[in-house]
């Protein structure tokens, strides 16, 4: 006791760093929570006053509003939760569609901005410089109101070879239609799916046990592949049958009718994220040094070894952490749909506050529902960088 | 004359119309598929676009609702406020200009620009004054040019202080209409005068934030640490939108009932709030870029940890992290569009205004393309004098 005193004389408390750390702390966390509470208060206060008490239940309630397009069956006659199940589910495919095509098409920029061909570097250069100064929302806008609702009527569509109708009322594309084979194929899919796992992992312990490098990707495929392909020709009905859109009365039929919302809003998308990720991708193809490749052909590696063993594994290093981030703005933008009527999970939940006055159980769910969407891409960019990640002594 | 002849390289290095043609365009068959193809876009895209743009566009919409667009329902006989506001700006631009970028072409062709638009179909109170504009922005550079140690400190001021002005000259002094200056309601506030606001609004106040949030994520005291993470991830796990809609819905909710704040406000307050955490990770990433020496050579000369980070730590991270702070501020720029989805009439919710017009149904084409033309310049301005603000400064040359 008498030390502790001493102790406390010589360095005055008002000095010491650790108390003045936890006093700080203290202060902190009571300052938040008593604004906390104050909103909170606030909050009550006006809700009480609209008459409003703080609930989800609503949500069971009738929705009384149509959405022009869900993956499953939805009517007005549905409930709140299954609108903004059905705006999930568009947000989740316009995010999952714009992915892949926004880092095809990013990809093919980055290489062709380092390309030694003048025309291809400085037009991808020109795109770059183009895309990456626009405001995405004005740009999603332009093609939503400049492009896809200015097309032609449908009985004056332009058709496209491949039977691609392109008209103001969406843009029809050849699509199958499952048969009644269609549940025996799939599960020939699943077989195939498990089987091509099973070729990857053999090739994969080979790999590690003889030091070579098999093209493992391409043989997983190509086991998948002869599966697939094997289960669609020896089927007695072809699984899936060819139906090509065509123009009926005011309006497309048949095949896959994608909206003008859609089409605007994807296309807008993936051209505005595809400019980000080519530069992503040209980062990281220039950040693998020349020495590396030169080395790598005085081993005696061919181009595509050199690639595909020695630039491609470095390259990715580089490139997956900033791909993650475009991959969740990506997402994120998604929510620009409202811009262009879309449904997606945003415009949904506007719609049903807009109903129910329920503005601050909507805005938490949508906010929670993105949290989600970004925890999950991030756990899962995560580990594979963690995969593919330099191991250092 | 003892002067070296410059050496020529050899001959067969020499440059050459065709030896260039081949080793750019027709190395091998697949380049000369290459060019063929991309020359083949670049004609296909050139030709539709000129011809768009030259014959079938109808350009009058944009020219007729120029002031719509520029300053919104900002009221005809105030805009003389603007210009004067404008006017300070320039002059402050061409003043720096002088002071510290005298050798650079850029400054005056930044400063003739206003006088190059006149030369556009504007009325004659525009024109008179984009000369005007001209005209205090050269008297600037000519000043900066002549008298730069004096002027240093002064315009250093003069832009501390000109955002204060430029709004209390927006927003007006007295709140009868008769009075000088009578006040202009945030409501009327629109166009390009509001996106602008709300970026400059939006950058100027998410930095301090932004600053703190960094330094707090790399605290060593675990509550403020886990504050600051929980913050920076949450706003920029979420998009801008529903951040926007909350500020709108919610932050008036949030406060007491006799407080109320406009619409304006409630989309800067949102703005401020989203940029400030992804600030905060630009800031984090200059921050471990500083090696720990540096540190330690403060606290051996007697700084303690405020001193530290303000007068050494902050100051380097800073200037490492220019060129991507610039690219925020853009973004930031282009995020603001974001507020028309609220209804507020920004450079993008007045185009909705311009479109419903009837004699301009169906021009959506050349309204947007010309916003889309605002958004462009702006943004590689933006980043244009980024690059030259790097090489200034001689980022990545220490």
């Amino acid at each position: 006791m008498q030390r502790v005193e001493k102790q406390k004389t010589t360095i005055p408390f008002w000095r010491d760093e650790r108390i003045l750390g936890v006093l700080g702390q203290a202060i902190f966390v009571f300052v938040v929570l008593f604004v906390g509470w104050l909103i909170y208060q606030n909050m009550k206060a006006g809700l009480a006053k609209q008459g409003i008490t703080l609930s989800y239940s609503f949500l069971k309630g009738i929705s009384g509003f149509d959405i022009a397009e869900s993956l499953f069956a939805y009517n007005r006659s549905s409930s709140y939760w299954q609108a903004y199940l059905a705006g999930l589910l568009n947000t989740l495919s316009v995010s999952i569609v714009g992915v892949i095509f926004a880092t095809i098409l990013g990809v093919v920029l980055g290489v062709a901005r380092l390309s030694t061909n003048f025309i291809i570097n400085r037009l991808a250069a020109f795109y770059l410089e183009l895309i990456r100064n626009l405001s995405l929302l004005v740009f999603l806008i332009f093609w939503y109101l400049g492009v896809f609702l200015k097309l032609p009527l449908v009985n004056e569509a332009i058709i496209w070879p491949g039977d691609i109708i392109l008209s103001n009322r969406g843009v029809g594309i050849p699509w199958g239609i499952p048969t009644a084979s269609f549940p025996t194929f799939r599960l020939i899919l699943l077989a195939g799916f498990i089987f091509a796992l099973i070729v990857f992992f053999s090739l994969l312990a080979y790999s590690r046990r003889t030091g070579r490098a098999p093209l493992t990707s391409l043989w997983t495929l190509a086991a998948f592949l002869l599966v697939g392909l094997t289960g669609w020709f020896a089927l007695p009905e072809k699984p899936l049958v060819l139906d090509l859109p065509f123009v009926k009365g005011l309006n497309l039929s048949g095949g896959k009718i994608l909206s003008p919302e859609f089409m605007a809003l994807t296309s807008g998308l993936v051209l505005y994220t595809s400019a980000f990720i080519g530069e992503v991708v040209r980062a990281g193809i220039v950040s693998v040094s020349k020495g590396q490749v030169e080395a790598s052909r005085a081993l005696g590696l061919n181009g595509f070894q050199t690639l595909r063993l020695i630039v491609f594994p470095q390259a990715m290093r580089v490139i997956i952490p900033p791909l993650t981030s475009q991959y969740l703005n990506l997402i994120k933008n998604s929510s620009l749909a409202i811009a262009v009527g879309y449904p997606d999970v945003f415009y949904v939940s506007n719609t049903i506050q807009n109903q129910t006055g329920r503005a601050v159980e909507m805005i938490s769910m949508v906010m929670l529902t993105y949290l989600i969407f970004s925890l999950i891409t991030s756990v899962f960019m995560n580990w594979y960088n963690q995969k593919i990640k330099l191991v250092e002594r | 004359m003892t002067a070296m002849k410059p050496t020529l390289p050899p001959l067969t290095e020499r440059s050459n119309v065709l030896r260039w043609l081949r080793r750019n365009l027709f190395g091998s068959w697949m380049d000369a598929l290459l060019t063929i193809l991309g020359a083949l876009i670049v004609y296909w895209v050139v030709k539709g676009f000129l011809t768009w743009a030259l014959v079938t566009a109808d350009w009058r919409v944009v020219a007729a609702n120029m002031r719509l667009l520029m300053i919104g329902q900002y009221p005809i006989a105030q805009a003389y406020r603007l210009w004067i506001g404008l006017a300070f700006l320039m002059f402050l631009s061409g003043n720096s200009l002088g002071i510290w970028a005298r050798q650079s072409r850029f400054g005056p062709v930044l400063l003739l620009a206003p006088a190059l638009l006149a030369l556009l179909p504007f009325g004659a109170e525009p024109r008179k004054w984009l000369i005007i504009l001209t005209v205090t922005g050269l008297a600037g550079w000519g000043l900066g040019l002549l008298r730069p140690e004096v002027l240093k400190r002064s315009v250093i001021a003069g832009w501390v202080i000109s955002l204060p002005i430029f709004i209390l000259l927006t927003r007006g002094f007295s709140e009868s209409a008769s009075g000088f200056m009578p006040a202009v309601q945030t409501n009327l506030w629109g166009g390009l005068l509001l996106t602008f606001l709300l970026t400059v609004v939006g950058i100027l106040f998410s930095f301090p934030i932004g600053v703190l949030l960094a330094l707090g994520r790399r605290s060593e005291l675990p509550v403020i640490r886990l504050a600051s993470v929980g913050y920076i991830e949450l706003v920029r796990g979420v998009p801008l939108i529903t951040i926007l809609f909350m500020a709108q819905l919610m932050l008036p909710l949030f406060l007491p009932p006799n407080v109320t704040i406009d619409r304006v406000l409630r989309a800067m307050v949102g703005i401020t709030l989203f940029s400030a955490a992804y600030l905060a990770e630009n800031v984090r990433g200059g921050l471990q870029a500083i090696p720990k020496g540096q540190f330690e050579a403060a606290h051996a000369l007697g700084l303690n940890g405020a001193q530290t980070m303000i007068f050494i730590i902050l100051p380097q991270a800073l200037r490492l992290i220019i060129p991507i702070l610039v690219g925020q501020f853009i973004a930031v720029f282009k995020d603001t569009a974001l507020v028309a989805i609220v209804g507020l009439l920004d450079l993008v919710g007045i185009a909705r205004t311009v479109l419903a017009q009837p004699e301009f149904l169906g021009r959506q084409r050349e309204v947007y393309a010309f916003i889309s033309l605002i958004y462009w310049l702006l943004s590689y301005g933006m980043s244009y004098l980024s690059q030259q603000l790097e090489e200034r400064l001689g980022v990545g040359k220490r």
